[in-house]
């Protein structure tokens, strides 16, 4: 039964068991109801996806919100969840081929998301890492962190799609996006350089600050950590240090 | 071990693989050199701020468009006021500050204030 009445929602037969006051109303009413679902994940896709759907455009993202949410509907009653195939569904979405960079856009909106629901933990506390020796010091990272390397300067773009965002030259190339919930519960979105992306990496394998350190100067030659260290401090990233 | 207070920290990164001399420094020298700089790093970060998390929700502030939403980005509500200072919307704003910041007077000359609480004022047109 749950099966006819999903299928009738993707445009199937009226499923069976229905009741109206009139029969003959029974496919009328049972459209509005199939429209509404439609609507209502178009919408809800739409305040996932806001840069995506900037970049095509409202029509567009409407069309392209009813096919996708006919070819993965959501799994979970917990909407914030639905959406981590889109990136994966875009790239193998034909009439978007010409717009390479749409799958890793939707990567860094999707964990933007993922990241604002997150789990709390409270910053370390700074004695700790006062007394800590590098060597040794492991350091715990929020747990709303994540860190995309994207093929296409999918973090350039983003940026340039928000509200207040700036017009300039767009960068060419890879990016590594990272994304995190800071103290002030903003979802910032930043582009690493090669050293930095190696010591978050690092991090978050367990690695002791000095092996991470280490890491980052092998990807980038001359790579000083502290400025990304003392951003991440900042902005409550740092959740714990271990010995 | 954290550098003396007053220590001079380098600005630029540790170069542990003989970045600018065509021998490379011994092991010795590098973990020396980069163990002495990550000890700079640490005391930089304890010495860092974590950013304000004292924030209040204040009405009748933000700019159109411009509100928070208690769902956060990428959700619901965020951004849809449609009038200045809409009484009904509201941002995080430093807590403290919502009351007293000063804001530009309405059209008819009546001064406005940020609440706690939503307002009638500068509602949009049903």
């Amino acid at each position: 039964m749950m099966a006819a009445f999903h299928a009738g929602l993707r445009g199937g037969a009226v499923p069976p068991g229905l009741m109206a006051r009139h029969e003959d109303e029974l496919g009328r009413r049972f459209a509005i109801y199939r429209n509404n679902v439609a609507v209502s994940l178009g919408e809800a896709l739409a305040t996932r996806f806001p840069v995506i759907r900037r970049l095509v455009g409202e029509a567009f993202f409407a069309a392209l919100a009813r096919v996708y949410a006919e070819a993965e509907p959501p799994c979970s009653p917990v909407l914030a969840e639905w959406g981590e195939g889109f990136a994966g569904f875009l790239a193998g979405f034909p009439p978007v081929a010409e717009l390479p960079y749409l799958p890793d856009v939707a990567r860094i909106e999707y964990a933007r998301g993922q990241a604002f629901h997150a789990a709390d933990a409270a910053p370390v506390d700074p004695r700790a890492l006062a007394a800590a020796d590098p060597a040794r010091v492991r350091l715990r990272l929020h747990p709303s962190l994540r860190m995309l390397r994207l093929a296409h300067p999918a973090v350039s773009i983003w940026a340039r799609n928000q509200p207040d965002g700036a017009d300039g030259p767009l960068a060419t190339g890879p990016e590594v996006a990272l994304i995190l919930r800071d103290a002030g519960y903003d979802v910032p979105v930043w582009s690493l350089g090669a050293g930095d992306a190696a010591l978050i990496e690092a991090m978050l394998t367990g690695a002791p600050l000095a092996e991470a350190a280490a890491m980052a100067a092998t990807a980038e030659i001359g790579h000083a950590p502290t400025p990304l260290l003392s951003r991440l401090m900042q902005s409550g990233a740092v959740t714990g240090a271990e010995a | 071990m954290p550098p003396a207070p007053g220590a001079k920290c380098e600005g630029k990164g540790a170069r542990p693989f003989g970045f600018d001399r065509e021998i490379e420094m011994s092991a010795m020298t590098s973990r020396l050199v980069f163990g002495a700089s990550l000890a700079c790093a640490l005391g930089a970060m304890a010495v860092t701020p974590v950013m304000a998390q004292d924030m209040e929700k204040c009405f009748g502030v933000s700019l159109a468009g411009k509100n928070d939403c208690a769902a956060g980005p990428g959700t619901t509500c965020a951004g849809t006021s449609t009038v200045d200072y809409q009484g009904n919307a509201w941002a995080l704003v430093p807590a403290g500050t919502c009351v007293t910041m000063e804001l530009p007077a309405a059209a008819d000359g009546m001064a406005r204030a940020g609440s706690l609480q939503a307002l009638e004022r500068d509602l949009p047109n049903a």
